[in-house]
């Protein structure tokens, strides 16, 4: 419906060069979130999310495509993808770790938590390990504050989570 | 290893608590938890209808006016749980409606992110259907058409158990058209976040609502008047909406009783402590509860440390003193120390931590959470912090305070389009009131010495 949007869009956005293609299970469900709003770019956030599930992360061909499915301009959705955290516009590894970097976390020591994982990893926020199995990231207050220091890994949370603890947990993603 | 490594997952599973057993919890006292079970397992369909579920939404629903539903929630006084402290009924009576105008929507914010608050998680896991009633009710009375609930990405549990509780509540009739035979039409979807606190800011909450980045928008216009999409809008906490239900079924006298005489405020309150306490947790109790009881409830401070200073409500409320312990923790007497009751979740320092440490680590916050929008905001709070990074090394210039104190003002209310900036200046300006001296201690520079010694800046 939208080949004259996505088409301008091509032109218009420059991409790494990749082919992307949107999954059409991908292209379905965006479609069905579009019911939900009063207008289509309210999906966006959605549809972003629907292809990160996929790919880990959101390619730059994702962005497009996803603006040819929605009817709006690449650059509002290149500008939704870029603002919100837990989009990732380049590749992350197989599991994403966000430790809680917030006041109550703070103050009971995420400082060595954050210090073990570096060390267990060899890496620092903001980075993947060379094998791909980690990406470390910080995060806004998990709203475990009462658990702290607190972690996700993917849709786990832990807490409270001693530094000595760090090597067994990560054991368990593989 | 291999066989332990389950029990070490399950063992540091983080799992949400109310720590009063369910004993101690009855529906005249705690209206908001007394359902919730001692294992946190959810409150299910089936039992949330056998312990009075809906019956505010039968009751109330084509017999009574929405008018008459916003008078009890205005008189009853529930004021607004994410810490803003506005009354609901109150901002209910400013939604426009009527003849001509278009039905708009409910939001519940349940975008959960104020640092040291946990509470929303525990209605939104394990009471779900207590949100949905509430929502019903709140949508009825403003004439809503449709309801989302506005959950941060994070909160993946959550977002199962709403999903679940939806769907039960749609198969039920409880959501869609002519609920309860009433005539009245409503529906709720789940949106879910993609992460940023700003999110949880009223005006910049639509934007990200609307698919756009999470900027605020100026006031006036209100939501009530055009919020989403132009219509009108309603935005409530969690913790708001779910006290709506009891208080349509027992009535506001019953409500405005559960405080004891101990504030003006009615209702009861989900405080918590965090921080290095005994026993941190989380609890329902009456508001007007004060701080000294809260502490006493999560076992006084961890190796006999001593207290230095608290903030009663997360990172966007003032520091408070141990003298303020014994005020009642309510949105007016909080509000004339110099502080906010916020979110009513304490975060305790102990004699050892640094304020200057602390500060530095909220503003780093507050900086990476600006949106952006505001010049104040943007360049004002990395400005923030790098002075904060050279005190706190040690390395602060003579006039580093005073440019704080400075930028505190400039960066309070009425400078920007939302409140992210204030709530940064607050803990700043009551910072540096209560704890001049720890600031001074990291000031080694005499004035404008920066150039023939540069001070080294930090990342922000």
């Amino acid at each position: 419906m939208n080949s004259t949007a996505a088409t301008r869009n091509d032109a218009t956005i420059a991409t790494d060069g990749d082919a992307f293609a949107l999954h059409d299970d991908d292209r379905h469900a965006i479609e069905h979130e579009l019911a939900h709003y009063e207008q289509p770019q309210a999906a966006c956030i959605e549809a972003l999310k629907i292809v990160q599930r996929r790919h880990g992360w959101v390619p730059d061909g994702a962005i497009p495509a996803i603006a040819g499915v929605l009817g709006v301009g690449a650059a509002d959705v290149e500008g939704v993808a870029t603002f919100y955290s837990l989009i990732f516009r380049q590749p992350v590894g197989r599991h994403v770790i966000l430790v809680c970097d917030s006041s109550s976390c703070f103050l009971t020591d995420y400082e060595a938590l954050y210090d073990a994982l570096a060390e267990a990893l060899g890496i620092q926020f903001g980075q993947t390990t060379p094998d791909g199995r980690f990406t470390l990231l910080p995060v806004c207050c998990l709203g475990a504050c009462d658990r702290g220091p607190a972690l996700m890994i993917d849709d786990d949370t832990y807490g409270p989570v001693d530094p000595g603890d760090v090597a067994e947990l990560l054991e368990a993603y593989a | 290893m291999t066989t332990s490594r389950p029990a070490l997952r399950s063992s540091l599973r983080y799992r949400c608590q109310l720590r009063q057993p369910a004993a101690e919890r009855r529906a005249e006292t705690h209206p908001l938890t007394w359902r919730l079970h001692d294992d946190n397992s959810p409150v299910g369909y089936d039992e949330y209808l056998d312990k009075d579920g809906y019956a505010a939404v039968r009751e109330v629903l084509g017999r009574q006016s929405p008018d008459e539903v916003i008078g009890q929630v205005k008189e009853a006084n529930v004021r607004g749980r994410g810490g803003a402290g506005f009354s609901a009924g109150m901002k209910w009576s400013l939604t426009m409606k009527g003849e001509g105008i278009p039905r708009g929507y409910l939001v519940c914010n349940a975008d959960e992110m104020e640092p040291g608050t946990f509470k929303d998680r525990l209605l939104l896991e394990q009471q779900p259907h207590l949100l949905i009633e509430g929502m019903i009710l709140g949508g009825y009375a403003n004439n809503s058409r449709y309801g989302y609930i506005f959950l941060r990405g994070e909160y993946v549990e959550a977002a199962r158990a709403l999903t679940q509780a939806l769907e039960e509540a749609r198969a039920a009739g409880w959501l869609g058209n002519d609920i309860a035979g009433s005539g009245f039409d409503f529906d709720i979807a789940l949106h879910t976040g993609a992460g940023r606190y700003i999110c949880g800011e009223e005006t910049a909450l639509i934007s990200s609502l609307e698919g756009s980045r999470a900027n605020p928008r100026a006031k006036p216009p209100f939501p009530g008047q055009s919020g989403a999409w132009g219509k009108p809008t309603v935005v409530n906490n969690v913790e708001t909406l779910c006290n709506v239900p009891a208080i349509l079924r027992h009535g506001v006298e019953w409500y405005q009783g559960l405080s004891g005489g101990r504030s003006d405020d009615g209702g009861t309150k989900l405080y918590g402590v965090s921080g290095r306490v005994n026993d941190p947790g989380l609890w329902e109790l009456p508001i007007g509860t004060t701080g000294q009881e809260l502490l006493d409830l999560a076992g006084g401070m961890r190796d006999g440390k001593a207290l230095k200073t608290w903030l009663p409500g997360g990172g966007s409320t003032g520091f408070l003193l141990p003298e303020h312990l014994e005020l009642p923790l309510d949105f007016d007497t909080v509000g004339q120390y110099g502080s906010r009751m916020g979110t009513g979740l304490l975060t305790v320092v102990t004699e050892e931590q640094s304020v200057v440490s602390l500060l530095r680590n909220l503003e780093q916050f507050f900086s990476r959470e600006s949106c952006g929008w505001c010049t104040p905001c943007r360049d004002g709070l990395p400005w923030v912090v790098k002075i904060l990074q050279s005190i706190e090394r040690g390395e602060g210039e003579q006039g580093d305070i005073e440019l704080l104190e400075d930028l505190a003002v400039k960066l309070g209310p009425g400078k920007t389009f939302c409140a992210h900036a204030p709530g940064a200046a607050m803990p700043l300006q009551s910072g540096l009131k209560h704890f001049r001296d720890e600031f001074e201690r990291g000031i080694s520079h005499r004035p404008r010495a920066a150039h023939e010694d540069p001070i080294p800046v930090g990342e922000v």
